[in-house]
């Protein structure tokens, strides 16, 4: 069960003066698993999703990805790894249209950085058959023209997958994905999660416990910046300590 | 320069047919301008125009606010002067020199810069620029308070004589069009849709694995390149190159310029330089009043123009410029 561990966190620990935000966490996450990271508001989800994808820097402890130690490599260097978030303040590129949004992410995929500054950018028009392909897929066919800062909060949501989706990313770190969506929306985004799922690693923050039960295989319960409780949505949801700490867990 | 150019019937993003007027429109302002006002003024507006240009590469497209810009421009005015007076430089290399130190200098600087968020940034571009103007007034080859004077306009590849203010215009107008193409280019690639990526939301474009630093050092780079070629023209075409040009008013005028015309749109600090310099001309005989003219035009601007001149009219009209 433990040999094939993708994304391996040790000891994680970050200080924000005198303030211990994540407390030594250890987090494994499986190759090919829908894995949640669960908790109170200010538990340190965020923080760790930070941590793990080096947008923070730890005060202590390691990370491994892919049997590497990634504790000291940028935040970039890791995407390009292909460890990709988002983030739980919509990310949008708002000037942008939700085309081009997507089309950001395909061109970095595709041609690797763009230094090309003397070229048109007609040769992205290529990329843009692939990019309303992803679209489509998070029900945004009809938005792409439209400029981002324009959409809705739960279409910026859904862009921001589609986004994160054309990095064809191996793990994808998902921070409070569904926030602000609609019923309908969440239906759609979890069956689509559940299909991208196949074949990659998904770690996600989620406050929305039947989407959590649906979608995750283990999850990890954090409550001031400390794990909790970990195991599989029944296991946890039985958990003493985890009912205690994380009010808002339905029975079973 | 927010804006996009318009999609065609096509669905492909190129120059839009209101860019290509706008194109054509500039080509014959700059073709019948020195027939209506002193080629040397014209020459004026369209070294400024390119300053003005340059400075915005980096404010329209990445959000990054220079306040140092005036060193590139003003220490390859210098590289310009130098190279045509004391090593009698053709007029074609004493330019390719200024751009050079333009560049070297902005690789430097960039590299050290580019790191730094918002005022930070400002204020460290305004700390290296103050270093250059110190250079510019304490070094053995700038003249000191008297600048570089005299400097021949020579002859384009030894051949064509600039004497007549006329074919320095040519020259001049050249040279500025193919910059304008080249920065609209860059505005428009590959690479310009990027920055402005990284401009909307920064920790996106690093999400998605841009290497922002690299990006914003290259822009700068760029930059100072362009403010170095506009600077370079300027020494040679009033065949001077004095401390005004690096001083930090100067780095002010220019941003003056941006903000006037609109920083979010491409050909606003063009407007931005023209209506300045035409401010500076008519207004010259009032001395010191021109500086309090200027800065209450600028608050006008802020004020009722909000996106500048351009943007503000392009906005009303419903037009992308
Ligand atoms: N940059 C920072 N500086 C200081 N404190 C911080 C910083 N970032 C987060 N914190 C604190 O760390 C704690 C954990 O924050 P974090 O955002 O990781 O929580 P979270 O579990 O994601 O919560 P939520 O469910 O509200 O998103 C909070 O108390 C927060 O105030
Ligand atoms: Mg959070």
């Amino acid at each position: 069960m433990s040999d094939d561990i993708v994304l391996k966190a040790t000891g994680l620990t970050k200080d924000f003066k005198g303030f211990r935000a994540v407390d030594a966490v250890n987090l494994n996450v499986q190759r090919g698993s829908v894995h949640a990271l669960i908790g109170p508001n200010g538990a340190g989800k965020s923080t760790c999703f930070n941590l793990l994808t080096k947008f923070l820097t730890p005060s202590a402890g390691t990370i491994t990805y892919d049997g590497r130690d990634i504790t000291r490599l940028k935040p970039e260097v890791i995407a390009r790894m292909g460890l990709v978030r988002s983030f739980q303040i919509s990310a949008v590129f708002g000037s942008m249209t939700a085309l081009e949004n997507v089309r950001i992410a395909l061109q970095r995929r595709r041609h690797g950085d763009s230094w090309d500054f003397w070229r048109s950018q007609k040769v992205l028009a290529r990329l843009e058959d692939e990019a309303m392909d992803l679209l489509d897929q998070v029900g945004m066919t009809g938005f792409a023209r439209e400029q981002a800062s324009d959409l809705s909060y739960g279409r910026k949501r859904a862009l921001e997958i589609a986004t994160t989706l054309a990095l064809d990313p191996k793990v994808l770190l998902l921070d409070e994905p569904m926030a602000g969506m609609t019923q309908e929306d969440v239906a759609r985004i979890t069956t689509l999660i559940a299909r991208v799922a196949v074949g990659r690693t998904v770690l996600m923050v989620e406050h929305n416990l039947s989407v959590v039960a649906t979608l995750c295989d283990r999850i990890t319960v954090l409550a001031r910046g400390a794990i909790l409780a970990e195991g599989s949505y029944d296991e946890v949801s039985k958990d003493p300590q985890v009912i205690n700490a994380y009010i808002g867990v339905p029975n079973g | 320069m927010t804006t996009q150019p318009e999609i065609t019937a096509a669905g492909l993003p190129g120059m839009s047919a209101s860019h290509r007027n706008l194109f054509l429109l500039l080509l014959a302002i700059v073709a019948v301008a020195p027939f209506l006002a002193y080629p040397l003024l014209v020459i004026k507006v369209l070294c400024f125009g390119l300053f003005a240009l340059s400075l915005n590469l980096m404010l329209g497209n990445l959000g990054l606010l220079s306040f140092g810009h005036a060193a590139y421009f003003g220490l390859s005015s210098y590289a310009a002067a130098h190279a045509a007076k004391v090593w009698g430089f053709t007029p074609e290399f004493a330019l390719g020199f200024a751009v050079l130190v333009a560049v070297v200098t902005g690789a430097v600087f960039g590299a050290l810069c580019v790191r730094r968020q918002g005022i930070y940034f400002a204020m460290v571009t305004l700390a290296f620029a103050q270093m250059i103007y110190f250079f510019s007034l304490q070094a053995p080859f700038t003249g000191g308070e008297d600048g570089i004077q005299n400097v021949p306009r020579g002859a384009l590849f030894g051949l064509f004589s600039l004497q007549s203010d006329m074919a320095l215009y040519a020259l001049v107008a050249v040279v500025f069009f193919v910059a304008v193409l080249a920065l609209y280019r860059i505005t428009w690639s590959p690479f310009g849709q990027v920055l402005r990526a990284i401009r909307d939301n920064e920790p996106r474009a690093i999400s998605l694995g841009y290497r922002v630093d690299r990006y914003k050092w290259t822009v700068f780079v760029l930059a100072a390149g362009f403010a170095g070629l506009a600077g370079g023209l300027k020494a040679i075409s009033f065949q001077l190159a004095s401390l005004t040009d690096v001083y930090w008013g100067m780095s002010g005028e220019v941003v003056l310029m941006v903000m006037i015309g609109g920083m979010a749109t491409f050909f606003g600090p063009l407007i931005g330089a023209l209506l300045v310099i035409w401010m500076q001309n008519e207004l010259a005989a009032f001395g010191a009043w021109v500086t309090i003219v200027q800065g209450l035009v600028f608050m006008a601007c802020i004020l009722v123009f909000r996106k500048g001149l351009l943007g503000t009219i392009a906005d009303r009209l419903g037009l992308k410029v």
